[in-house]
């Protein structure tokens, strides 16, 4: 077999696996978890009808989706009415294409890292991706010719695009102090030693700002509460998708989560040692298969800090969310990017 | 669009500007998830900042008023449900207190009491929906579930109590239909015993929450002075710091031999309102257990006085008001000695509190409207009559 063609193999079969993953298993689970979840916070049962407690629920949802009518607005821009939410969607598919799930596993007597393109820009393509993103927001509010659809769009863009940029500067410390852009190393370097001698030396600890900064910023780049202003559905109907219906409706419904499940991928790959375990250096193949289920744990554990955020807090208003992110995040990330760079200069970290 | 729809006094006009630009329409309603109802409001805003709200009523207009003068009196009871239908009790309240008094009727003490434990649990339950949806509208989903729950055991009991949930019917003239049936009142106190610590949930969830505040202190405000220009009453008023209570400023029934406070507030703010209105709860709470003692301790006597077969109100008018969960509702009756009222005009504390509305919400941002909307707490049923 030609080393490209094994290549190429290697690759579909990962993006068969990642896609396999989250298509098929964490997002309908992750629909069917925050319902039930929502269920028991708000002391009721949540939905437990479809197959065994409900877990057949988010498939029931997504035939219903395709199964309604398809109605766009009649003075709507067809167009974009019909493109903005693949705008959404398709980024939010393949910003997993980076984020390594697991270490490097030995098979078939190859090497095979375990992150589908390790690729060494892999952070800036996250938010290259996430940035065209914005544009499906942008153009579903413009399009449906609706006002209130309008200021969700205006709203979207403006919240996104202010959040972003403290996210990234608090993602700049951590290529500070991995030195390499390359998501694979960011979780190497984090398992290779220990932080004042103690601590794993994941950058949550020595970063501790910019690690608050990043998700909470999360929240902001995936509109979820407290940061749901482009749908505040008591103020803007359903913002952005106000005019959506069937399974148009369904694609930001998708998108959302999938940028949910992205976001605390990266939580974890970023701050949380990734696959690492402290402590612990697993090998052989087993020990893949491991870094594989401690990263699903790690990612899962933030998709539950979402869920359970949501059914928790009340929404902020639309300045005060400017105000946030201006005034206090953009300085504080700044702050964490020169202490990150002071711990690398005098060799603590 | 005319410029003479809604009811909002003076507004100012759309400014122009040296751009040829000027501020977007914005229909907000009547279909529209934070108007608690079919309410319209008008608004231009300036990006997000709210340049004129102006509300536009009548939507559920059902000739309510013209309705009672076709009605015998004990017949009009039905539609006073309907105005504010989630505190159906002080409805019938007021109605029959307004026509008592005309008649000069003497009510016996336990009818006075059930008419007071009666009251209280509406005024229960309908603070628990007014939290349920303010709270939903600043984006909080969960207190929603947790005062529903609490709210239907209310509602259970309205219902082994007169078989209707929210169009009670529940008064008569000269007292009440019915007694109590047996085992209620204990049901009633093992609820109210445990609802203080039900309350105390709802208040982990928002009182000390960072972004509740955030979005309620400084938010609406109306002061004292501008409270009484409005007529505003109920909690409105008494957040502004007035205690000004129907049940202490012109006692009915036996509200004087109870022991309650009347919470005030300081900043007159959506805040203040919130604060005023858990406490309300507290005080309902406490009054609810002294009625059950009292109906504990006197378990039987009369629940009717004595009312003439056919209502026939002397040729006269009276006005008589009850505190009312969204403030003073009163009702005033004008009777020419026939067996159907001749005028009964109401004074809907919704309605009038709703005036207020564009002078709270100008230069605030849209997403302070849904929150002063709901802190004015209105039914549209009572708005438009």
């Amino acid at each position: 077999m030609s080393p490209t063609l094994a290549a190429a193999l290697e690759g579909a079969a990962k993006i068969a696996f990642v896609w396999a993953c989250v298509l098929g298993a964490v997002l309908p689970n992750l629909i069917w978890v925050e319902r039930r979840m929502a269920g028991l916070i708000q002391d009721r049962p949540g939905p437990n009808r479809v197959g065994p407690f409900g877990l057949f629920q988010a498939v029931a949802d997504i035939l219903k989706l395709l199964m309604k009518e398809d109605v766009v607005p009649m003075y709507a821009d067809r167009l974009l009415h019909t493109v903005a939410p693949l705008i959404l969607l398709v980024p939010a598919m393949t910003t997993f294409a980076v984020i390594p799930f697991g270490s490097t596993i030995h098979l078939f007597g190859r090497d095979i890292s375990l992150v589908v393109a390790d690729v060494n820009i892999g952070i800036l393509y996250v938010f290259a991706l996430t940035s065209v993103g914005i544009y499906g927001l942008v153009l579903a509010g413009w399009a449906s010719n609706n006002k209130f659809a309008l200021l969700g769009g205006l709203r979207s863009s403006a919240q996104v695009i202010s959040y972003e940029l403290a996210m990234g500067i608090a993602a700049i410390s951590v290529f500070l102090a991995a030195g390499s852009l390359r998501l694979q190393r960011v979780v190497e370097y984090q398992a290779s030693g220990t932080f004042l001698g103690f601590l794993p030396l994941w950058n949550c600890f020595p970063q501790a700002i910019g690690c608050l900064i990043f998700i909470v910023s999360a929240f902001a780049e995936t509109n979820r509460v407290p940061f749901d202003l482009p749908e505040a559905e008591a103020e803007l109907v359903a913002g952005y998708h106000t005019e959506y219906s069937a399974f148009r409706f369904g694609m930001f419904f998708m998108a959302e989560y999938l940028n949910l499940i992205a976001a605390s991928a990266m939580m974890a790959t970023l701050y949380f040692g990734g696959w690492s375990l402290p402590y612990l250096h697993l090998t052989g193949i087993f020990g893949s298969l491991a870094s594989i289920a401690v990263f699903a744990a790690k990612t899962g554990f933030f998709i539950f800090l979402f869920v359970w955020v949501r059914w928790t807090l009340p929404r902020f208003r639309f300045d005060q969310l400017m105000n946030l992110g201006w005034k206090v995040f953009l300085p504080l990330s700044l702050l964490n990017l020169l202490w990150t760079g002071a711990l690398v200069l005098w060799g603590v970290i | 669009m005319s410029e003479t729809v809604g009811t909002a006094g003076s507004v100012p006009e759309t400014r122009d500007t040296m751009l040829g630009l000027r501020e977007m329409e914005l229909n907000f309603g009547p279909q529209h998830p934070s108007t608690h109802g079919v309410l319209r409001i008008v608004l231009k805003v300036d990006g997000e900042r709210i340049v004129s709200a102006r509300p536009d009523v009548g939507y559920l207009h059902r000739g309510t008023e013209k309705l009672f003068e076709t009605e015998t009196y004990p017949m009009v009871i039905p539609h006073t449900d309907r105005l504010d239908y989630v505190a159906a009790a002080t409805n019938n309240h007021a109605y029959c207190l307004t026509v008592e008094k005309l008649l000069g009727l003497e009510i016996p003490k336990r009818a006075q009491y059930i008419r007071i434990v009666l009251d209280e649990m509406q005024r229960i339950s309908s603070h628990l929906l007014w939290l349920a949806t303010a709270a939903i509208d600043l984006g909080a989903i969960t207190p929603f579930f947790y005062t529903f729950r609490e709210r239907e055991v209310i509602l259970d009991l309205f219902e082994d109590y007169c078989g209707a949930r929210l169009t009670l019917n529940c008064m008569r003239v000269g007292g009440l239909q019915e007694d109590l049936t047996p085992g209620w009142l204990e049901k009633l106190r093992a609820f109210t015993e445990d609802l203080g610590s039900k309350i105390d949930e709802y208040e982990d969830l928002l009182t000390e929450n960072r972004i509740w505040k955030m979005r309620t202190v400084g938010v609406g405000i109306l002061t004292t002075e501008r409270c009484i220009a409005w007529g505003v009453t109920g909690p409105p008023l008494r957040a502004a710091g007035l205690a000004w209570d129907v049940r202490r400023a012109l006692p009915y029934e036996c509200y004087p031999e109870l022991d309650f406070e009347i919470p005030t507030g300081k900043n007159a703010d959506t805040y203040d309102r919130y604060l005023v209105r858990i406490a309300e709860l507290r005080q309902s709470r406490r009054i609810l257990l002294q009625c059950c003692d009292w109906l504990a301790a006197n378990p039987t006597g009369e629940i009717r006085g004595k009312v003439p077969r056919v209502i026939k109100p002397p040729a006269g008018d009276a006005y008589a008001s009850v505190e009312s969960p969204k403030g003073e509702l009163g009702f005033y009756l004008v009777s020419n000695g026939g067996n159907k009222p001749y005028r009964l005009r109401v004074r809907p504390p919704s309605f009038i509190n709703l005036q207020a509305l564009p002078e709270m919400a100008r230069g605030h941002m849209v997403s302070d409207l849904v929150a002063i909307i709901g802190t004015i707490d209105i039914v549209l049923g009572e708005v438009d009559r």
